[in-house]
């Protein structure tokens, strides 16, 4: 199965983090914010075009954009989103 | 020993959105901003208190995330803990951690890293209202000892547990012991890069390292007396044989993550106890289902941008008519208290007019900062950012660009600092050099006298909307667009780089402090008066005097009064050089008082009404309120024009609003812009850049709207 991303993830679900990718500062930050392996993301909303996506982990708020959400890969799961197809 | 050396230095650090900087206003009772914007706490600011004869100097830090620095912002604070020479500070005595208790996990990255630096340290426990509200309980004790620090719980807004985080700091003298170990040769590379002895410098050496190892930042930050060449030689060849190590096996940059975030795991499972309803996460999502939804959350947006617009233009009228009435009563006493001559001139058109035409819109300005005031401290800028940022990256930009220009329309000074929080350069730039384009509150008094003496009054779209309200509005789009195009050109040519990052925290919503709000506001309209208002009476005062010398009393007793004032302007300093400059100015459609008018206002926009008042009418208080002036415009005539058309048509009105929408007519935003980028060729930039485009759109709109009134 090919590995997914948290740009991916369904509305109102949750996934654990394995691994982030890249090895610049984003990356870095992203790690800082608490995105490591075995944290767990919900992802609650996106934004008015579909940018930024909004997420929940540790209890609180975090918005990424999709490009810098790609770099964040999930334990795969099976389910597929129900309307929300991006 | 002097007093300086008695006095404790404490360092106040912790993510933003702890709540830090209320609780600093507690501690030192100072005046002292409050943001809820991720980098609101853009300046270092200090306060002092003391405890028990013991003075404690209190620095306040901007919030950051890491000590692995992202942006210049979070530079600053890693500066100040890690080189205090850079930053000509001495080292810090204490440092007090704020940790938001609701968000213990992620804040306590920063704490982790902060304890290991080897200052002692104390840590506070900040909105464990929120946490309680989460049905959330810390066991305080446990969690004191897991960090090897005094942890005090406080309450910043309500002033609770203040007096005992004064007393932990007087008496800190703990120095936590490193707590995160990484792996067997991560250690070992670390104690072979290592040269110092002292236990602080080992501590700040080992977090180099650690930054070093990530991504390759500033050795500097640790090039202190210590690290001498040779050893700065054994340092940097410790970090690169580590990562090749590093990259041999995999993942260099997910080290430090990985391990502190399962020290901090383990430390919170056993000192947290998590209930079974989380209210305040609740509540936050119900209110972002609406404030962040794209639909209505654009619509609330809306609505908030137009009630703030609102509230500035229509709630200050009366504020702004009473001040006008006020000045008008002093000027008039003046009048009648002095007798003509030179000192009432230089009073009642100098002095009173110049104040008056700064102080008329403050109360435009207080409205403007409380607003904006509420919205921070609420948490709504965070979702403003997030709104915006689809928008914002289609030019290039970040959301995060956003609440820098939003401020811009107050001030484009505080919206140039607020560019502090974005984290790339190319961004930082282009923001603060689009900042000046948004129509600042100093513009608000050219337009609206300008459009009193130029634009007629009628409604128009069926009665709905007045011209002049339409024109008005224009000016402010005219900007906003200007300033789209000026980011995307930017950004393509000169600025050139990826559309930015967008990593940033919705903060958890807060009840807006009316008091925190009010002070910070009538903090930065006090900054502004004393600001603007030196500049602006210097001006004053200096156009007067050109405009009042030479005088020419023989000439004079031949003529008329109203041809002796005219006369003596056009014979003043002013008037000669006025002249001079005409042909400049002709051609869009401006006589030589205007083009002098504008020249002279080149400190600051808003000096070209009260020169206009000096100018067009020597003798009188004016501003933007006051019926006098708006008379006098619309019954200038040319010169030396036989047919004496009036000067302040339409077409004229509308090309001097452009200039001003344009034009970087302010000092005070050119110093800021010098300071902000360190270098003289940016507010150069930004000057003639702007000059240009104001002149070149002025000279449009002039020969367009001719053209059309004409046909």
């Amino acid at each position: 199965m090919p590995p997914m991303y948290l740009s991916e993830l369904c509305r109102n679900t949750a996934a654990n983090v394995v691994a982030v990718q890249g090895a610049d500062g984003v990356s870095l930050r992203l790690l800082e914010m608490g995105l490591v392996p075995g944290t767990q993301v919900t992802r609650v909303g996106s934004g008015p075009l579909g940018d930024p996506l909004e997420f929940e982990l540790l209890g609180f708020s975090l918005s990424l954009r999709k490009a810098e959400a790609r770099r964040v890969e999930l334990q795969v799961m099976q389910e597929v989103c129900e309307k929300d197809v991006s | 020993m002097n007093e300086n050396d008695k006095s404790l230095r404490v360092v106040l650090l912790g993510n933003p959105n702890t709540g830090k900087s209320s609780l600093f206003n507690a501690l030192v009772g100072g005046q002292q901003q409050v943001g809820n914007y991720p980098g609101a706490t853009i300046e270092q600011f200090v306060g002092r208190c003391t405890h028990e004869g013991r003075e404690l100097a209190i620095t306040d830090l901007p919030g950051l995330y890491s000590l692995n620095p992202a942006s210049p912002d979070e530079q600053i604070a890693v500066d100040i803990l890690l080189a205090p020479n850079v930053t000509d500070m001495q080292v810090m005595d204490v440092v007090v951690c704020v940790l938001d208790a609701s968000n213990l996990v992620r804040n306590l990255y920063l704490t982790t890293q902060v304890l290991e630096l080897g200052i002692p340290s104390v840590v506070a426990l900040n909105m464990m209202d929120i946490a309680t509200q989460a049905e959330t309980t810390i066991d305080i004790e446990q969690l004191s000892a897991a960090l090897g620090v005094p942890v005090v719980v406080t309450h910043g807004s309500r002033k609770q547990g203040i007096g005992e985080l004064r007393s932990a700091i007087a008496s800190a003298t703990v120095v936590a012991t490193t707590k995160v170990t990484f792996s067997e040769p991560v250690e070992a590379a670390i104690v072979s890069a290592t040269s110092a002895t002292a236990v602080q410098a080992v501590a700040c050496q080992r977090r180099c390292f650690l930054n070093e190892l990530a991504l390759s930042t500033d050795v500097e930050l640790c090039g202190d007396e210590q690290v001498e060449s040779k050893q700065a030689m054994k340092f940097s060849a410790a970090v690169e044989l580590c990562k090749q190590q590093f990259d041999a096996v995999g993942d260099r940059i997910s080290m430090e993550p990985i391990a502190r975030y399962a020290w901090i795991n383990q430390v919170v499972s056993s000192v947290v106890e998590r209930g079974d309803t989380d209210h305040s996460l609740v509540r936050r999502r119900w209110l972002d289902r609406v404030l962040i939804h794209p639909f209505s959350g654009s619509l609330v947006f809306l609505a908030m941008l137009t009630l703030l617009f609102q509230a500035v233009f229509s709630w200050s009228g009366p504020a702004m008519d009473l001040i006008g009435t006020l000045f008008e009563w002093l000027g008039n006493g003046v009048e009648s208290l002095i007798a003509e001559g030179i000192l009432r001139s230089l009073i009642v058109d100098g002095l009173i007019a110049g104040i008056g035409g700064v102080v008329i819109f403050l109360p435009q300005i207080l409205i403007l900062f409380f607003f904006i005031g509420l919205m921070e401290d609420f948490g709504y800028m965070a979702r403003a950012a997030y709104l915006m940022d689809s928008i914002m990256s289609k030019v290039g930009l970040s959301g995060k660009s956003f609440i820098p220009l939003l401020s811009s329309f107050a001030c484009a000074i505080p919206g140039i600092m607020a560019a502090r929080s974005i984290k790339n350069r190319n961004d930082r730039l282009a923001t603060m050099l689009i900042a000046p384009l948004m129509s600042c509150s100093a513009r608000l008094p050219v337009y609206i006298l300008l459009t009193a003496a130029c634009i007629p009054e009628r409604q128009v779209f069926g009665g709905w909307i007045s011209q002049q309200a339409l024109v008005l509005v224009s000016m402010y789009l005219l900007g906003i667009v200007v300033a789209v195009c000026v980011a995307w050109i930017l950004k393509k040519t000169m600025l050139k780089g990826e559309t930015p990052v967008f990593v940033m925290e919705l903060p958890s919503f807060k009840m807006p402090s009316v008091a925190i709000v009010s002070r910070k506001m009538f903090q930065q309209g006090m900054d502004f008066v004393k600001q603007a208002g030196t500049l602006i009476l210097a001006c004053t005062v200096l156009i007067w005097a050109l405009a009042y010398f030479p005088r020419s009393e023989g000439t004079v007793k031949q003529l008329s009064a109203t041809q002796t004032a005219g006369f003596q302007l056009r014979n003043s300093y002013l008037g000669i050089a006025g002249q001079a400059i005409e042909p400049v100015v002709r051609p869009l459609g401006w006589d030589w008082k205007i083009g002098i008018a504008v020249l002279a206002s080149f400190p600051a926009r808003e000096v070209v009404v009260g020169t206009m008042g000096v100018i067009y009418n020597l003798g009188d208080e004016e501003d933007e309120a006051s019926e006098g002036l708006r008379e006098h415009l619309k019954k200038a005539r040319w010169d030396d024009d036989p047919k004496k058309n009036l000067v302040f048509t339409v077409p004229v009105g509308l090309s001097i609003m452009v200039f001003f929408a344009l034009c970087a007519q302010c000092v005070s935003t050119l110093a800021v812009l010098k300071k902000e980028t360190q270098s003289w060729r940016w507010p150069l930039f930004a000057f003639v850049y702007m000059t240009v485009l104001a002149y070149v759109a002025a000279w449009v709109t002039f020969v367009v709207a001719s053209s059309s009134l004409m046909a």
